[in-house]
């Protein structure tokens, strides 16, 4: 059973990867006290320039080309609601229409090219656990780099000054401005944070796991990531937790037909969403909660001496 | 840092002139943007703008894109005013796609004038019950809205998906992921000899004065906006606040259900995976170029259906990308919604240099 069960538990990793970098971009985001909806869009923003770099320059150029184009990304948005006082919802949402348009014009241009991808790259010793080995230490360096960036998130929100000031911002801007933190340009950073993961892990997802440029490939997982932040009540490490559940229902829905479930592959694509919906409710469900761990001035724009 | 400084009212100038000035601003972009491509700009513009008005068929096709926008987007409104945000409209279209197809499906070869009406009514229930299912949700569980209409969508484009590729597909189809096509009596009918613009538009027709009536004389409505503007206030009034998300949620579902019944019997004639390109999430930025004001609706419904068909045309006179219509829709939300921040601020002034006291 259990070697049944270790390709799918590493597809599993593979597959969480995107949702944990777009996730603790957007939890670091939302801790400042700005909510950003255009994940989806600066992912495929990322995606495209991480792909379209990729090609010319190799894999490492096209992870930085993501991580700056989903920053950029991200700065029209920072513009709206951080100094003109935007509602955030609608543009977040207009930053997704956006990104979207943008990447599928520059990506006519990509279709029908293709990377090599990435091999894994076992790590000496740990690799030969038996079970856990080949599962978490058998994997590409990104995914790596996945668990590096939760524990980094976790270690700065919890145990530096940075994260102290970040969630005293989101939590009290006007606390924190009136002590005589800079709240617009700490939220810029966090924005534009919130970008360049976001543009990674589209640049993950075009050049590591399919690795080829299709249009709106992102295929919601940006939403996901929004929904994984709620999902873990704003703590990086429970994130980590939600990617997982994620990532097991996406590859578990490849090999559904081989486990012997009978049911039509459109069907068991929608289960992902389902399953956010389903998570959506149990958390929200919970108001208490969910009151607790809120940033408190999560979406309430901030104009200094407005 | 800020740049900017409230306003002691709001701009009655500045609500009213944002939306043209993100138009000019989105002009200026697209200008910029054609130089980049080496396209001449003014013939671009003349092909997004100009030719597609110079023949009946072109407007024949400017008022079947602009229907179910227009339509859509006013359901959308209601919501927005009440600020419960339904970004899932294009599910609730393609649930009304689906529901009327199902209709026409099961009842082809059969004849009657209650077709049609049942196939309405069915994408009114199909997106009615695809935008009740968030409202229960947030009623009941307090889970947000947004991402459940959305996540939703994403499970309607795969019980589509599964449909034409499955029960629904046309045996007859080669293979190709789509249903039969519709018979007579489950299509509507032209209204004009030779133009594919069909009687659905007058749905749209009829739901504008309607939802202008609903908005500017109802009691329903005004607590709607009461809610989104002054939350404290309606509670102490004793509005529902629970009603307000229900009715915004169904009845944004329903508009969108009856856009998604229309475009199936409409000019697609058939179920789909194709059927909607994009009209839900369009829609949303058309209620917001038009204020969410029914009339103002209209207004932008026209001119994004303009941006769509420029779009098709550009691509095919000027080998530009199709998604150049997108980038161009997600442009004028943005340059609005900055546009929109000067209702309620304007840009601080320098402080007057204090000329030196000439006394002495």
């Amino acid at each position: 059973m259990i070697e049944h069960l270790i390709p799918v538990l590493i597809g599993t990793l593979a597959a969480a990867t995107p949702l944990i970098f777009a996730g603790l971009g957007e939890l670091v985001t939302e801790k400042s006290g700005v909510i950003n909806l255009g994940v989806e869009g600066m992912m495929l923003i990322g995606a495209v320039a991480g792909f379209g770099a990729a090609l010319h320059w190799g894999l490492f150029a096209g992870f930085v080309a993501g991580a700056l184009a989903g920053a950029l990304a991200a700065l029209p948005f920072a513009l709206l609601t951080l100094s003109l006082g935007a509602n955030q919802a609608a543009s977040g949402l207009a930053l997704t229409i956006f990104g979207s348009g943008l990447s599928a014009f520059v990506g006519q241009y990509l279709v029908s090219e293709s990377l090599p991808g990435l091999q894994p790259w076992p790590i000496p010793g740990l690799s030969a656990i038996p079970v856990l080995g080949p599962i978490f230490f058998n994997q590409t360096v990104v995914v790596y780099l996945s668990y590096a960036a939760a524990i980094f998130v976790t270690w700065v929100l919890a145990k530096t000054r940075w994260g102290l000031v970040l969630r005293a911002v989101g939590e009290s801007p006007e606390a924190a401005h009136t002590i005589g933190y800079p709240v617009t340009s700490i939220r810029y950073a966090a924005v534009c944070f919130g970008g360049a993961m976001a543009g990674i892990a589209g640049a993950y997802l075009s050049t590591v796991y399919t690795p080829l440029w299709v249009q709106n490939m992102t295929a919601g997982r940006g939403w996901i990531a929004v929904a994984l932040v709620v999902f873990a009540t704003w703590k990086p490490l429970r994130l980590l937790l939600g990617a997982y559940l994620f990532g097991g229902m996406t590859i578990l829905q490849l090999h559904a037909q081989g486990l012997g479930v009978d049911l039509p592959s459109q069907l068991l694509s929608a289960i992902p969403y389902v399953a956010t919906i389903v998570v959506l409710v149990l958390i929200s469900r919970d108001r208490a909660l969910l009151q607790l761990n809120l940033p408190a001035s999560l979406g309430k724009p901030f104009i200094p001496g407005g | 840092m800020s740049l900017l400084t409230p306003r002691t009212n709001p701009s009655k100038l500045m609500q009213w002139a944002a939306p043209p000035l993100a138009i000019l601003a989105t002009l200026l972009t697209a200008t910029v943007l054609f130089y980049a491509l080496n396209k001449p700009p003014l013939q671009a513009f003349y092909v997004f703008f100009i030719e597609p008005l110079e023949t009946e068929n072109g407007w024949s096709e400017l008022a079947l894109k602009a229907s179910p926008l227009i339509l859509i987007a006013q359901g959308l409104a209601l919501g927005f005013r009440a600020r419960i945000y339904n970004i899932g409209a294009e599910g609730q279209l393609l649930m009304g796609a689906i529901c009327a197809s199902g209709v026409a499906i099961y009842t082809d070869g059969m004849d009657g004038d209650w077709i049609l009406p049942l196939m309405v009514l069915a994408g009114a229930i199909g997106g009615g019950l695809w935008g009740a299912l968030p409202a229960w949700l947030k009623t009941r569980f307090n889970a947000e809205e947004t991402l459940t209409t959305l996540m939703l969508t994403y499970v309607a484009v795969q019980l589509l998906a599964w449909l034409v590729s499955g029960p629904w597909r046309d045996p007859g189809g080669s293979n190709f992921p789509q249903s039969i096509m519709f018979s007579e009596p489950a299509l509507f009918n032209a209204l004009f000899e030779g133009l594919r613009i069909n009687s659905s538009v007058i749905i749209t027709l009829l739901a504008v004065p309607l939802l202008w009536l609903f908005v500017k004389r109802s009691f329903l409505a005004y607590q709607l906006a009461v809610g989104g503007q002054a939350p404290s206030a309606a509670r102490y009034a004793g509005f529902s606040a629970q009603r307000t998300v229900w009715i915004s949620l169904v009845v944004s579902g329903v508009t969108a259900g009856i856009a998604g019944a229309a475009e199936a019997a409409g000019p697609v004639g058939q179920l789909t995976l194709s059927l909607s390109p994009g009209y839900g999430f369009a829609a949303i930025i058309v209620a917001w170029v038009g204020r969410l004001h029914p009339i103002g609706i209209v207004f932008s419904g026209l001119l994004m259906a303009l941006i769509y068909i420029g779009g098709e045309a550009a691509q095919v006179s000027m080998q530009l990308p199709s998604a150049v219509s997108w980038l161009f829709q997600g442009m004028l939300l943005f340059f609005l919604l900055g546009a929109d921040a000067f209702v309620d601020y304007r840009l601080k002034r320098r402080k007057p240099f204090v000329i030196k006291e000439a006394q002495a």
